[in-house]
């Protein structure tokens, strides 16, 4: 498979790189708010694990 | 080994802690081998040509959105039963995870009509269903942000959340009980599935990893919840001094 098929998908890589992006930001975006969240609590309470 | 003492917030947060590493490593490596094969080996399907490929996400986070909202509904209803703190804590953690894959299968859901039936939405049972899956994790969050009482929101939420999962097979059986433009399910309990081994490998690799992520997220996020709610309590205090 040549790289320019991959980005084109058959001419719909706007819908399949658009879900995957799609998918990026909503997981992607849960961990990074998640990690914030847990580092607020470590600041507090680091020396219980 | 006494399993109970672990229903406690206290005994169960270190737990977690050293469990957590076990589900999130295995689960980066699944998603990368399902994209692998999902994008590399898995041939181009021929109805619908590539855009297929949405399948190996879209199907994953539709069915985490089911699963993680009946796991919500039974967390919340034993905490609800037995008055039991940490099940509550679950259940909250388990609405946020599942309230973003029912979000992501709706948006996948989009990408994947417009090419193929030539619309973004349709209020189709199927989509209609989900749709109102959303709001009920909507719903369930939105109760515990609104009070203070915390143990209050919880059972609130509980109420939500059981009678919500009804909703839960019409989603399931809806493309079968109705007309729908959705098509049918690929994979089923009884029979062959309808696609190629490459495919189902792919999608269900992309599936193993989504449950993997969802039991590390959701342990993560209950560890900062029991953190937050038990602040007062003397294990904290005490540990933080």
């Amino acid at each position: 498979m040549k790289w320019s098929e991959f980005f084109t998908q058959g001419g719909y890589g706007f819908y399949v790189w658009g879900s995957y992006i799609a998918a990026l930001v909503v997981l992607g975006g849960e961990v990074v708010l998640l990690m914030r969240r847990r580092k607020a609590c470590k600041r507090v309470g680091r020396d219980r694990d | 080994m006494n399993l109970y003492k672990y229903a406690a917030p206290a005994a169960f947060y270190p737990l977690a802690g050293k469990l957590i590493p076990w589900f999130a490593i295995p689960a980066a490596i699944l998603f990368a081998v399902g994209l692998y094969i999902g994008f590399f080996i898995a041939p181009t399907d021929f109805q619908q040509g590539d855009a297929y490929r949405i399948m190996f996400i879209h199907v994953p986070a539709a069915w985490m959105g089911m699963f993680l909202y009946v796991l919500m509904a039974f967390y919340a209803g034993i905490g609800w039963a037995f008055n039991a703190r940490l099940s509550s804590m679950m259940a909250s953690s388990l609405a946020i995870t599942g309230a973003l894959f029912t979000l992501l299968s709706l948006v996948t859901g989009a990408f994947w009509g417009k090419p193929t039936w030539g619309t973004w939405w349709v209020w189709d049972a199927r989509m209609t269903s989900t749709l109102i899956l959303l709001f009920l994790y909507v719903g369930f969050i939105s109760l515990q942000a609104a009070t203070d009482d915390q143990r209050r929101a919880d059972r609130a939420g509980a109420v939500l959340a059981l009678v919500g999962v009804i909703n839960v097979p019409i989603i399931y059986f809806s493309v079968q009980w109705w007309n729908t433009l959705h098509q049918g399910a690929t994979i089923r309990i009884l029979g062959k599935p309808s696609i190629a081994p490459p495919m189902l490998a792919a999608m269900l690799i992309m599936l193993a990893a989504c449950w993997l992520y969802s039991i590390a997220i959701v342990l993560i996020r209950l560890r900062c919840i029991i953190f937050e709610r038990e602040q007062s309590a003397a294990w904290i205090t005490e540990g933080a001094a």
